[in-house]
């Protein structure tokens, strides 16, 4: 059942929703006495490592363990032997955990070793001997869309094309949105400008690597510890991959260091529990950073073409794109989200984007932050910016101008419902950051960019206790404060203070199924959930309230964390506070909690505006970014502090995907900067402080009006670094990172 | 494998000599911890010097100084007297990782672990230190960049290993800079660095210099050329320009993920220039 939309609640004064309350994980966070993904032990517990191809692209002809075995201490070995038949949708990922006939990246796993001490598993690895036939990789996205391309997988015939074709080929599919003539648009334009852009992988860049302990029993039951940022997908994920009853595996999501899309699948997970199959022990396994680099799920690089025809007056009259994401070596990069977000910020009569989904030797990528939109934005925001400036338009009237609002068609489809766009680029237009004066090689520039936002399968519980306080129990791990937004939530709608209300990660046999935390979805969704089943917990809370009194349950109303009688025919009764009704549950019928089951609808989309000023060192190509501003739209901000922190995250790493993370291949298709010395996110010194300003257009779909915020930050700023760094060096940037050498090499000067 | 942290020089020089294996000294370990915990390198005994009383003090030696192994990057930016005579120096060391880092990395160790983009190593080559080597036969001496014979390889011999660093004396109207280039701000390896250090005469007229450039060669290039550009000038644009064509020409730079030839190239002439004006002024402040 949905939470329906309901104006009254939208509009009404909150107490605790929009505070700025304490942190509930701080405390923990900064004494180091949360747990993480390494910090879980168990008795008997080996380490488990994995042997990983040094090559791009190798047949697996032969795997000898036979001598890694007989060492001391190597209590097991897996291979893809180990990993047996399972459903056909998880068949990617079974490859992807460990390879079978061929090595498809370098870090692609080929085996894995338990033994009694890292010390121990490494030398074991050392000892496993592997035939390989190297054979012809490719890593770029163009180069790997050609005819004459070494092809990865000769099942692949592309889809989505009108006749499939005969021949296998590194690409996997064809996406078309859009609507109108975009051929039409373009001759009524003023000026059309066609550019191409090239965005390369970047990795999320959490802190914490995977860590997980898996201990499968010899009664066939089995448990595990994992960082994650869904524990009811590894459950799922590894339970069908290893041929386990979904009941017989219990997950415990450990506090996590950061997520933002990396942990919505698994690597080492499935791998530890087939050792611990194996060896009848707990294995304990955490990747490495450089593993995580070579073997997580970073995003696509791309290559992009955009064509845009406007008026003088500033009128969009078509928008043409074309996106090719590799999305590494398997079918499913995020180009179609791409492809679908790239102009859904404009009202557009002539649209299209066409979107191609390619296989590249390279690790198989996996969702980061809005995955695919931020590329996109890239490259329709630069083309924007540059015709604004070609025909001396200013670069936010024109898309007030052209931008969508409630109820216009959006590109990919469907009808906006009630959206916030405009509403931030009023907020850009009349922030003093906007008038603000530039000195000598300072640029400015602006972006929008949005998200679809996500609801999904949540189930929530809600415990009233003895003492009158409140166990809340959630299945989606807090990758951003939500324990904090949930728990607030709770507390508004019992009517009881914040602190009243304890917000945990429930493991998966305590709830029924959670869908990953992603999407932008979790404040949203277990929000959603965590409100209706505190009012399913005021319902029963005032039957054990009418129970007491000896009137009928209708005659019960529940205002302020109290029952009261609905009215004086009720008769004269002091009211009941939470904590009364909770003393007595015993006498009066047992436990009172409240439920709530719920595939959530009516996520709102979000929009966002960013705003940046940046300084170019014209002798080194040296980019500073001197002020950045975000605007953006998130319905209601339950707590405003996390709503912040997820306006600057996002738009920290997108100064980092802008101007130094890249993943760089050598010739030879080894990744060459695996570490973060050579793979640049960037540090506290490299940023000025990021301002924010929250816009708050409620999303209708949700009882207190609530839109996703997580994902959109990320979407604008590859793009608004780009147009103010192009304002600054007087050139227009088309490839990203924005790196000294690409930056110089733009100028001229090399 | 073994670990052993001797009380004297004597002692290690002992240990080094007997120690089977791969042997590895260790100062402040922020190299040798680091690549040991990546699996890179797997000694079989780890000899730390940081016990050695001696090795951790910064003391005069003549005019100059003598900076024992031990002694870590923070106490030399701690150390006033130090850091006026030579700042390109201590401001070289205190830009190596990061500020947890430097509470235990140490110049003798930046230097031995031969990685061509070492940042102590182009600023102390600039203003002529010396490694004091102990070793089985007693102590010698012997300059920085003669120490380094490529990446990751030193000419130390068997139970050898740095004692200490030598900077000369600090004379009137000297100045020293290092400046190195990052795509960042700070916590980076530098793609480039260049280390200079001259002398004025009382007419403000460059009488010597020394110009290191680092990272853009297997060890550290002293530069003649570069030197020459600058003296006998006030080192005023002219002398800037052709010093920075000297440095680009003289950079034997690779093309590798942190840059390519050229760069490297124009960018070590970009950094020899402003760090030759930080020199000049400097020597200036100094007269």
């Amino acid at each position: 059942m949905n939470v329906q939309p309901d104006n009254k609640a939208m509009k009404r004064d909150f107490d605790i929703v929009g505070k700025r309350t304490p942190r509930p994980d701080g405390i923990d966070k900064v004494t180091g006495r949360a747990r993480f993904g390494a910090d879980m032990s168990m008795p008997g517990m080996l380490w488990g490592l994995v042997l990983r191809s040094p090559h791009a692209h190798a047949k697996i002809k032969r795997i000898d363990t036979s001598k890694a075995e007989k060492l001391n201490g190597v209590h097991a070995i897996v291979t893809s032997k180990d990993f047996g038949p399972c459903d056909d949708s998880l068949l990617d990922i079974r490859e992807n955990v460990m390879a079978r006939e061929k090595a498809l990246y370098d870090g692609h796993a080929v085996a894995a070793v338990a033994a009694v001490s890292r010390s121990v598993a490494r030398q074991a690895l050392k000892l496993i001997k592997v035939d390989y036939q190297v054979l012809p990789h490719v890593t770029d996205v163009d180069e790997a869309m050609k005819p004459d391309a070494p092809v990865i997988n000769d099942k692949l015939f592309t889809k989505g094309l009108d006749k499939t074709p005969k021949k296998p080929s590194n690409i996997a599919e064809r996406f078309e949105f859009g609507h109108g003539e975009v051929e039409k648009g373009f001759k009524e334009a003023d000026l059309v400008i066609e550019r191409t852009f090239r965005t390369e992988a970047t990795h999320q860049g959490y802190i914490e690597p995977h860590a997980c302990v898996a201990s499968m029993g010899a009664d066939g039951r089995g448990e595990m510890w994992v960082c994650t940022q869904g524990h009811f997908m590894v459950r799922n994920t590894c339970a069908g991959l290893l041929g386990i009853d979904v009941s017989n595996l219990r997950v415990t999501a450990s506090e996590i260091g950061g997520g933002f899309g990396g942990k919505t699948t698994v690597f080492i997970e499935p791998v530890a529990l087939a050792l611990s199959l194996k060896a009848n022990r707990p294995v304990k396994m955490v990747m490495s950073r450089e593993e995580v680099l070579r073997a997580s799920g970073p995003t696509s690089s791309s290559s992009i073409d955009v064509k845009i025809g406007m008026k003088k007056d500033g009128t969009i009259t078509a928008g043409d794109a074309t996106l090719r994401y590799q999305g590494g070596a398997f079918p499913g990069s995020a180009v179609p989200y791409g492809a679908m977000a790239c102009f859904a910020p404009y009202d557009l009569k002539n649209v299209r984007a066409i979107g191609w989904d390619v296989i590249a030797n390279r690790p198989k990528q996996a969702a980061y932050r809005a995955p695919g939109a931020p590329m996109g934005a890239y490259a329709i925001e630069s083309v924007i910016d540059e015709l604004c400036r070609e025909l001396k338009l200013d670069p936010i009237d024109v898309r007030l101008k052209n931008a969508s609002s409630d109820g216009s068609k959006a590109s990919y489809g469907p009808n906006f419902g009630v959206i916030g766009l405009k509403a931030t680029l009023e907020a850009a237009k009349n922030h003093p950051h906007w008038k603000a004066k530039l000195g000598k090689n300072q640029g400015r520039g602006v972006a929008c960019g949005f998200w679809f936002n996500f609801g999904g399968e949540t189930s929530v519980s809600l415990n009233v206790n003895v003492d009158g306080t409140v166990g809340l129990s959630v299945g989606t791990p807090d990758i951003g404060g939500s324990r904090a937004s949930i728990g607030n939530m709770a507390a508004e709608e019992l009517g009881i203070p914040h602190d009243k209300v304890r917000c945990i990660i429930a493991d998966t046999a305590s709830l029924g199924y959670n869908d990953v935390t992603d999407g932008s979805r979790v404040t949203f969704a277990s929000g959603m959930a965590a409100i209706q089943a505190a009012r399913d917990a005021i319902g029963k809370l005032c039957e054990r309230a009418a129970k007491i009194w000896g009137i009928p349950v209708d005659a019960v109303v529940w205002e302020k964390g109290h029952a009261r009688p609905a009215s004086p025919n009720a008769g004269k009764h002091e009211p009941l506070s939470l904590a009364d009704i909770a003393a007595q549950a015993g006498a009066t019928g047992g436990p009172i909690a409240g439920h709530c089951e719920i595939n959530a609808e009516g996520a709102g989309v979000s929009f966002a505006t960013h705003m940046v000023d940046s300084e170019v060192d014209p002798e080194t190509g040296h980019v500073k970014i001197l002020r950045y501003t975000v605007f953006q739209d998130a319905g209601k901000a339950v707590h405003p502090s996390y709503v912040e922190g997820q306006f600057q995250g996002g738009a920290v790493q997108g100064i980092g995907w802008a101007l130094n993370e890249e993943y760089i291949y050598s010739k030879d298709g080894r990744l060459q900067n695996p570490g973060f010395l050579d793979y640049r996110i960037p540090v506290c010194s490299d940023l000025p402080m990021i301002d924010t300003v929250i816009v708050e257009v409620p999303n209708p779909g949700h009882p207190y009006g609530v839109r996703g915020v997580g994902e959109t930050s990320i979407v604008p700023p590859l793009a608004a670094i780009s147009n103010s760094v192009s304002d600054a060096a007087k050139v227009r940037m088309t490839r990203l990172p924005m790196s000294p050498p690409n930056v110089l090499k733009a100028l001229g000067r090399i | 494998m073994e670990y052993f942290a001797p009380a004297s020089t004597k002692e290690a020089v002992k240990l080094l000599g007997t120690a089977k294996g791969k042997v590895h000294v260790m100062a402040g370990g922020t190299d040798l911890l680091v690549r040991m915990k990546g699996g890179y390198t797997e000694p079989d005994a780890i000899v730390d010097i940081k016990r050695i009383a001696a090795l951790r003090k910064i003391v005069r030696a003549g005019k100059g100084w003598r900076i024992g192994a031990a002694v870590s990057a923070a106490e030399m930016g701690e150390d006033k007297a130090l850091k006026k005579a030579w700042p390109g120096v201590v401001e070289a060391a205190n830009l190596i990782g990061s500020t947890q880092v430097q509470g235990r990395a140490t110049i003798a160790g930046n230097l031995c672990n031969a990685s061509p983009a070492a940042d102590s190593v182009p600023a102390m080559a600039a203003v002529g230190a010396k490694a004091v080597i102990a070793g089985a036969k007693g102590t010698r001496k012997v300059a920085v960049e003669k120490l380094v014979k490529g990446p990751g390889k030193t000419t130390l011999k068997k139970s050898e290993f740095v004692e200490s660093i030598e900077l000369p004396e600090k004379k009137k109207r000297m100045g020293d800079a290092y400046l190195r280039f990052i795509p960042r701000t700070e916590m980076d390896i530098a793609v480039v660095g260049v280390g200079i250090c001259l002398t004025l005469d009382a007419k403000g007229k460059c009488m010597a210099a020394r110009v290191a450039l680092g990272a853009v060669g297997p060890t550290v290039i002293i530069s003649a050329k570069a030197a020459k550009a600058l003296v006998g000038t006030t080192v005023d644009d002219a002398a800037l320009d052709a010093l920075a064509r000297a440095c680009a020409a003289e950079a034997k730079p690779i093309d590798d993920k942190r840059g390519t030839k050229e760069f490297r190239k124009h960018i070590a002439g970009v950094l020899a220039r402003r760090a030759a004006i930080i020199a000049r002024d400097r020597a200036k402040e100094n007269s």
